[in-house]
């Protein structure tokens, strides 16, 4: 029955691009870029980013309040509490305390705040857009870097083989063996002995990020040096032979531009990853340090370690910077699939 | 076969190396070690003298932090190393050794019941999906998943115990066993599978996601392939073309990627069990990477490593035994 259907939307489907075909030749590029806007989840996707990008970068313009402005707002907080005791008559006594505190901080979602202000008393939904700020530069940053770091590393080593080759692929063997996790925490806890005139506070997270680059583009080596590999033995590179170029434009201009599809697909999918590794970070302290805003950071105040009051009682200031870590890692994704999709649709037809 | 495996050995001690020296040049960067931490006060109130402190840490094998220094200390954790001797914990006070397999077995259990029940989730959901491809429940099935793998540990680990534990009060916040009263044999069992249920939830959720979309991705392949239109062209029922000509080939890049991932569920989940406060193996070196205890970190961390030599090796020997068409050479 499903299958009935299936074959049923192939027919359509190819009915229709004969269709256009015979109306206009399509170009690769614009039969990928077709074939993408048609799927919905990475029009969603899409759609998520960009609205990520104008809430994080734009945001901030419409808005009077800094990062770190502190609004004191005094709300009353009733404390209450109560004690059973047996008095010298031998009766149970029920004793309650009722008081009224005054907090400044930890204020709820009103008109002015939309989301409250934290425990430090600064508006919420601002640090949002700024955390976005942190997350969304460092990805794309530490994706860009990888990328150009494996793409050399990888282009050498499937082009020329032999020993440069296998130096290369030990090394991203050894690379690939190192838990990325626990030696982040190591070099964070490094960081934060280098004197702050040296790396400033803010910068700690940039140079984590970094460590992150060096040790995260061995699988991008991997990936292109095996597309090379079987793109080597293609005609059209016998072809490029024959012209007698350089082996640099051979490897730059030939092969890593016909690795670039899988590459971006690559890049689009480990940008989610790069996003969770920082909030991680942030969220156990040691990535983006208050009174700089992340996302990770500002989870890390329902952490019940350090008391269950904000993940019980102040939803407010921890659900939406979770819930925006979600949407930029889930549209990531989306987007990522849908490129694969698009770029190789023999995957899925 | 067995020549294969010998080679493949021999890389393996090669790649180990490699990582011994670097991850070692990493954990020697760390600033403040251990025996400064603890001897600070004594040395303030001169009970110590600060060659004292350094005859501790020669003791220890940390002395000398110049370039030559640490290649020297290197030698000496190496060789001790080979045999067997990863050296005594800082902060634990026993053999490194000992407090891995002390820990290991709780974050294994953790790992492999959510492993299990990871195979009975996502495996059918995953066939589901490719049958019913681009319906209604493959675009559920595949939105939940990506759920799953979008979601920072953490944040679900918070809603989690938000919703279960504090708002619904079924599971209790933190820990592995009871603080408020003293249970003894089943009892006592029982109470720590209370406590584990959330942390395996959470593991769960986080992992389903992949192995659905794995699933997925090669059951529509298989599906598309020539052998199946033979066997429906046959006349075969859908449900026996799909459940057993289909799902067999389907196995065996599924059964690759998990006898591959089995060694990892040695390693513990780090920030699951931070989070949930469970005294795995994970929250234990993550506690001793905040104190600088060296010799634990790099005992750990060649743990994990070995575990991901031996998945990747397992891997490929699996995939020679599921499927017969491979040869390893």
């Amino acid at each position: 029955m499903s299958d009935e259907n299936n074959t049923n939307v192939q027919a359509t489907e190819l009915e229709h691009e004969s269709l256009s075909d015979s109306v206009r030749a399509l170009s690769p590029t614009r039969l990928v870029v077709k074939r993408f806007f048609r799927s919905r989840l990475s029009m969603v996707g899409l759609f998520i980013i960009i609205f990520l990008f104008l809430f994080s970068y734009v945001g901030p313009l419409f808005v009077p309040y800094g990062e770190t402005q502190v609004f004191p707002i005094p709300t009353e907080v009733k404390v209450s509490s109560s004690e059973t005791f047996v008095g010298a008559d031998g009766e149970k006594y029920q004793y309650y305390d009722v008081s009224t505190g005054i907090d400044y901080y930890k204020s709820a979602p009103s008109k002015e705040h939309w989301l409250g202000t934290d425990s430090n008393g600064m508006d919420v939904f601002v640090r949002l857009m700024y955390g976005g700020r942190i997350s969304l530069t460092i990805s794309f940053l530490v994706i860009f870097l990888e990328t150009i770091i494996g793409i050399v590393f990888g282009g050498i080593s499937g082009y020329f083989g032999g020993k440069i080759d296998m130096l290369i692929m030990r090394l991203v063997d050894i690379l690939n063996c190192i838990p990325t996790m626990p030696v982040l925490l190591v070099l964070s806890s490094v960081l934060q002995a280098i004197p702050v005139d040296i790396i400033p506070v803010g910068m700690r997270i940039y140079y984590l990020m970094g460590f992150l680059t060096l040790i995260g583009w061995a699988g991008t080596a991997r990936m292109v040096r095996g597309q090379i590999l079987s793109l080597r033995e293609q005609e059209y590179m016998v072809a490029a032979e024959a012209t007698g170029i350089s082996a640099k434009a051979k490897i730059f201009r030939h092969l890593i531009p016909n690795v670039m599809p899988q590459l971006i697909v690559q890049m689009t999918l480990g940008l989610g990853s790069i996003i969770l590794y920082e909030s991680t970070l942030s969220f156990l302290g040691l990535g983006v340090q208050i009174p700089k805003s992340a996302w990770g950071t500002m989870i890390s105040l329902a952490d019940p370690s350090k008391g269950q009051s904000i993940l019980q009682y102040y939803p407010n200031l921890w659900i939406a910077p979770g819930v925006l870590i979600v949407l930029a890692v889930l549209a990531f994704n989306f987007v990522g699939d849908g490129l694969r999709d698009a770029i190789d649709p023999k995957m899925k037809r | 076969m067995f020549k294969y495996l010998l080679k493949r050995l021999a890389i393996s001690v090669f790649i180990l190396f490699g990582v011994s020296i670097l991850i070692y040049f990493i954990v020697r960067m760390m600033p403040a070690d251990y025996i400064d931490q603890h001897t600070s006060a004594q040395v303030a109130q001169g009970q110590l003298t600060k060659e004292d402190v350094q005859r501790m840490k020669e003791l220890y094998g940390i002395g000398d932090n110049s370039f030559g220094g640490i290649i020297k200390s290197y030698g000496q954790w190496l060789s001790k190393a080979v045999r067997g001797d990863f050296g005594v914990s800082f902060v634990y006070g026993r053999p490194v050794k000992d407090v891995i397999s002390k820990y290991m077995w709780i974050s294994f259990g953790i790992s492999l019941v959510g492993m299990i029940l990871n195979i009975l989730i996502s495996i059918p959901l995953g066939i589901i999906a490719a049958t019913k491809q681009y319906g209604v429940v493959d675009y559920a099935v595949t939105i939940l998943a990506m759920m799953g793998i979008s979601l920072p540990t953490f944040f679900l680990a918070a809603l989690l115990m938000r919703v279960f534990s504090i708002q619904l009060g079924w599971f209790p916040l933190q820990g592995l066993s009871d603080a408020t009263q003293i249970l003894t044999g089943f009892r006592r069992v029982l109470d720590n599978i209370h406590h584990l249920i959330l942390p395996m939830v959470t593991l769960v959720i986080l992992s389903i996601g992949s192995l659905m979309r794995y699933t997925r991705t090669n059951m529509l392949e298989v599906l598309n392939s020539d052998y199946i239109r033979t066997a429906r062209a046959k006349g075969l029922s859908e449900k026996v073309v799909i459940y057993k000509h289909a799902f067999r080939n389907t196995l065996i890049p599924i059964v690759t990627m998990l006898g591959g991932s089995i060694p990892g569920l040695f390693g513990g989940a780090m920030i699951t069990e931070t989070v949930f406060a469970i005294p795995g193996i994970g929250s234990t070196s993550y506690k001793a990477m905040l104190q600088g205890d060296i010799p634990f970190v790099m005992g750990y961390m060649m743990f994990l490593a070995v575990l991901t030599v031996l998945g990747t090796i397992l891997a490929d020997i699996s995939y020679a035994i599921v499927d017969p068409r491979v040869k390893l050479q």
